[in-house]
């Protein structure tokens, strides 16, 4: 039961940034073009998913505390110090975010569609990740 | 409201709720990018999930092509997409999350770091579509 629970919300999860214009990289780049014909979509998809995910958050914990569903925990953020590989990590994805018009959710939803973009960014970003964790030790 | 606008916020209602049902079944983060790249660590007991999540985030990205056919416009050749790809692989991991780890999850419970990434990120990002779009004229 768990685990279709854990399936369902990924359907729910693809589904979102299928309707929410978030699978097209135009749209995204649209976001990013400031001094352009900016396009506001993205800050209403991240204004209604941070508000019902900290909403959500917050009646859970209120009601649970620190229980989760199933017998998890409910997962905890401590805040670290911000590191120089959190600066130099965070650039280096928004530069390849700003040159595809792809993160990572958006990237592997677009597998549905069975599109090329998609085929050929998915397994690159695969070889990013391993790269990654062997020269960086990153999980 | 802009009819784009609100199916914005409903696809971000979507994706609240999908990550913040996802933390608390699973326990964890459900970063898309932490949960993609931590299926191929096999760790016992903590792959299966990660991948039903994101088979999951396939199979409702496949109904709402299917159902309402969203536009797609590609911003650069498919080598560029390559590029980006490993770029996006390599930072996220080295950050320590993506849009969603840091963005959603991070921000929306609070973490400092997660605030301070994802202002780097979106700068990096509109930097980046800057040089592309208005200093080279597209990557086309």
């Amino acid at each position: 039961m768990r685990l279709v629970v854990i399936f369902l919300a990924g359907a729910l999860f693809g589904f979102g940034l299928a309707i929410s214009g978030m699978t097209n990289p135009d749209i995204v780049a649209g976001f990013l073009d400031v001094t352009g014909a900016w396009d506001a979509r993205l800050a209403f998809v991240m204004a209604g998913a941070l508000g019902s995910f900290a909403l959500c958050m917050a009646i859970w914990r209120k009601k649970k505390g620190g229980a989760g569903w199933f017998g998890t925990r409910l997962p905890t953020e401590e805040s670290e110090p911000v590191s120089p590989s959190l600066v130099i990590g965070a650039t280096v994805f928004g530069v390849g975010w700003g040159l595809g018009g792809f993160c990572p959710g958006p990237a592997i939803a677009n597998l549905g569609a069975l599109r090329w973009e998609a085929i050929i960014f998915v397994p690159c970003m695969l070889a990013g990740m391993f790269v990654a964790r062997w020269l960086f030790r990153s999980p | 409201m802009n009819p784009d606008f609100t199916t914005a916020l409903l696809g971000g209602l979507c994706i609240g709720i999908a990550s913040f049902v996802a933390a608390a079944a699973a326990g964890k983060i459900p970063g898309i990018s932490g949960v993609f790249s931590r299926i191929f660590m096999f760790q016992p007991g903590d792959t299966l999930w990660r991948l039903l999540f994101i088979l999951g985030l396939i199979a409702g990205g496949m109904i709402a092509f299917w159902v309402f056919a969203p536009s797609f416009t590609a911003i650069a050749p498919l080598w560029m997409m390559g590029v980006a790809g490993f770029l996006v692989g390599i930072g996220t991991r080295v950050g320590g999350g993506c849009t969603s780890g840091h963005g959603v999850c991070g921000i929306g419970m609070g973490a400092r770091d997660s605030i301070v990434a994802t202002i780097i990120f979106m700068v990096a990002g509109m930097v980046t579509v800057f040089i592309t779009r208005h200093l080279i004229g597209g990557l086309g």
